[in-house]
């Protein structure tokens, strides 16, 4: 069960959402997704999607390369912890199914949670929710203040701490 | 059979921090110079902070970690009997393409351990023989920073410091309330135009590589004037081993090139700068019948000593915004806890360093693998009390030299040239484990003082083996240590080493400063001794 994305604005589509060949087979998608949107849901009061929103899922599918293996292998793992294809769980269930794979498998959870993060927190409707400005980092930058330099006067104050080896 | 090169005056094996600084320093010469680098040179297009993806790209191919990356130019390491895992970057800047930037100095103190506080050794040299190669190092670098800090001896930063910022003052105001020392870092990261590099934009992404071009790596400071003085650098060459003649001097090396075709490069001189892991790992694998437990090895020393700087990490959340993604990791340190105190119950001591904050993709699964951010309804709420919100403290404790932390040959794993990988062996010692403790408890103390309201401890940072020291030590002693006060091997007189093996003890700082000026300070002494060098 996947939780329903939310009537949100149109944004720009940051990322395309072409079919992909996905490395999984569909049963461990549905439970991909269902992991996805557990961890993170939709939610009105913030107007973001869910970790398992379309556009999101695709990234992450575009984006495996080398980890397919391994988040085939997580979801193997999780899915023999659960006793049951981890999608097949109750809606009710699956969090607390998550949460004993997190304590029994750190290694397989990490990627799990690494995968869903990467991509959702990169998505446009995600970083503009945050206050960010939805783009890379370079070429504009950021803004720091400088700050205030007399904040030192107490460290000038005390004097030299360094040790002199010459006596 | 090996193919045959056109000779050279000096091989350097290694293009990174000492290796860029000793070619540059060396090129007045005129002599014939060629550097081998395992590695590509970086395009800064290529750089993380150019795509949106950029907080994937940096746990992904420009990860800090070899083991991590795996790229076909970089080497495994097994490091499975060591609490810190290795890190490095091999390609034309080497490590500094993927440092912070923070570039502290040793202290006077530094040198004189042995004398001040009887353990490990003192250095054969001193802060004042190295102290005009700093400065020389502080112009080719371009180092920012603010003059006056009362925890070293006078020395004038190039350029004015970086930004306070929010977590800088608030972290700042902390450390008045306990009445501690802190000052702003002095850094590598340009913080106006210098050399052809423009400032800081504060993208927040230095150890993955700098876009902009403001934070000195190698392959932008020290290797365009190299190179136009006529120095000759191949990329993609990985040494195998230094071979040696009957006379029992270095002849050359052989090496893989960007093909995988073995060659053999003659020289007159060969300098090593492969960092503390990667220099023992050549000498050990260049054992022969003439040198039967590796070049350069009758003292034993080869290896042995290997010291990382243990670092604690403390970070805590904090109710107001403060600098977060956005600027250089580092803005303020303290070294207030840097000489040594007897009652503290340890010897030696430890810098703070300031971390500003973390990307939002690191907010999450730090926060979602440590358990404090949860996953479900709750999710959002509890995430926008993180992001911008943390800030953080790590201590960069002193390791002190112990002959069993060592580099050997691994005998199962090799890279993708067939040369053995290096196998780490490495324990914390007690006095570690005590400044450890002692710097994560001053640290929440500090964060408490600042505002914090939540505040986490992770010590040791097992990611943390940024500085590997003391595998290849200099002294006065053919017996007790490698090279002799100016870097050259006492058992094979034309072979030098300039990088971190050399460190005699470690001192509680960044070490790539020091790195660069020994090597500057090595080169010097090549130069003024060319008429009688072997001798």
């Amino acid at each position: 069960m996947t939780v329903p994305t939310p009537s949100l604005p149109a944004m720009p589509v940051p990322i395309q959402s072409a079919a992909i060949d996905s490395p999984l087979s569909a049963s461990q998608r549905r439970s991909l997704l269902a992991v996805l949107g557990c961890m993170i849901p939709a939610s009105e009061v913030f107007k973001v999607p869910g970790a398992d929103d379309p556009l999101i899922v695709a990234d992450l599918l575009n984006s495996l390369k080398a980890q397919a293996a391994a988040l085939i292998t997580a979801l193997d793992r999780l899915d023999a912890l659960c006793g049951q294809t981890f999608h097949t769980l109750a809606a009710d269930a699956q969090p607390q199914a998550l949460d004993d794979f997190r304590r029994a498998d750190m290694k397989h959870f990490a990627l799990l949670v690494t995968l869903c993060v990467q991509c959702y927190y990169r998505d446009d409707r995600v970083m503009r929710s945050l206050g960010m400005e939805a783009r890379a980092p370079f070429p504009k930058g950021f803004e720091v203040p400088a700050g205030d330099y007399e904040l030192l006067d107490p460290v000038r104050a005390r004097g030299p701490i360094w040790r002199d080896p010459t006596g | 059979m090996s193919a045959m090169n056109a000779p050279v005056d000096v091989l350097i094996i290694g293009a990174g921090a000492s290796g860029a600084a000793v070619a540059w320093s060396l090129a007045e010469t005129r002599m014939r110079i060629l550097c081998l680098e395992q590695g590509d040179w970086v395009k800064p297009t290529d750089y993380p902070s150019n795509g949106r993806d950029y907080e994937a790209r940096q746990m992904d191919e420009f990860h800090f970690s070899p083991n991590r990356r795996a790229s076909d130019v970089d080497y495994p390491v097994n490091e499975d009997d060591s609490p810190i895992k290795v890190a490095n970057f091999n390609g034309v800047g080497g490590g500094t393409v993927l440092y912070a930037g923070h570039f502290p100095r040793f202290h006077p103190s530094d040198f004189r351990v042995r004398s001040l506080d009887g353990v490990a050794d003192d250095w054969p040299i001193d802060y004042r023989t190295l102290e005009p190669y700093y400065a020389e190092n502080d112009r080719m670098m371009g180092v920012s920073g603010l003059a006056g800090d009362p925890a070293y001896p006078p020395k004038t930063p190039v350029m004015p410091p970086l930004p306070l910022g929010r977590t800088g003052m608030a972290l700042g105001q902390g450390f008045n309330q306990l009445g501690w020392h802190w000052w702003p870092s002095d850094s590598t990261i340009a913080t106006q135009e210098y050399g052809g590099r423009a400032p800081c934009i504060n993208l927040g992404q230095c150890i993955a590589g700098c876009a902009q071009g403001a934070k000195a790596s190698t392959d932008i400071t020290y290797w365009p004037e190299a190179l136009r003085a006529g120095v000759v650098l191949r990329t993609r060459c990985r040494v195998r081993e230094i071979t040696t003649n009957e006379a029992g001097m270095a002849s050359g090396v052989i090496y893989y090139d960007e093909h995988g075709i073995e060659q053999f490069q003659p020289a007159e001189v060969v300098i090593v700068a492969c960092n503390g892991i990667g220099t023992p790992r050549i000498l050990l694998n260049s054992a022969s019948s003439r040198h039967p437990d590796g070049l350069a090895n009758s003292s034993g020393m080869v290896g042995r000593n290997l010291m990382f700087h243990p670092y604690a990490g403390v970070y805590g959340r904090f109710e107001a915004a403060l600098d977060g993604h956005r600027g250089p990791i580092d803005a303020v340190w303290s070294q207030q806890f840097y000489e040594t105190d007897p009652s503290r119950g340890f010897v030696r001591g430890y810098t703070f360093e300031t971390t500003r904050g973390r990307g939002p993709v690191q907010t999450a699964l730090i926060g979602m693998l440590s358990g404090k951010l949860p996953m479900g309804a709750g999710h959002h709420a509890a995430y926008r009390g993180l992001f911008d919100r943390i800030a953080g403290l790590v201590a960069i404790c002193e390791d002190l030299p112990e002959a069993h932390n060592r580099v050997t040959l691994d005998p199962t794993l090799k890279d993708s040239s067939g040369i053995p990988a290096p196998k780490v062996s490495y324990t914390l010692s007690e006095n570690s484990l005590k400044m450890l403790a002692h710097s994560a408890a001053r640290a929440t103390e500090v964060l408490r003082a600042a505002g914090a309201v939540d505040v986490s401890v992770t010590s040791p940072l097992s990611i943390g083996g940024w500085h590997n020291m003391g595998t290849a030590r200099m002294g006065a002693d053919p017996e007790r240590s490698v090279v002799n006060e100016w870097g050259r091997s006492h058992d094979v007189k034309n072979l030098f080493i300039v990088d971190g093996s050399i460190f005699v003890t470690s001192a509680g700082v960044n070490p790539t400063s020091t790195i660069q000026a020994l090597a500057l300070y090595v080169a010097d002494n090549i130069k003024r001794r060319l008429a009688n060098l072997f001798d």
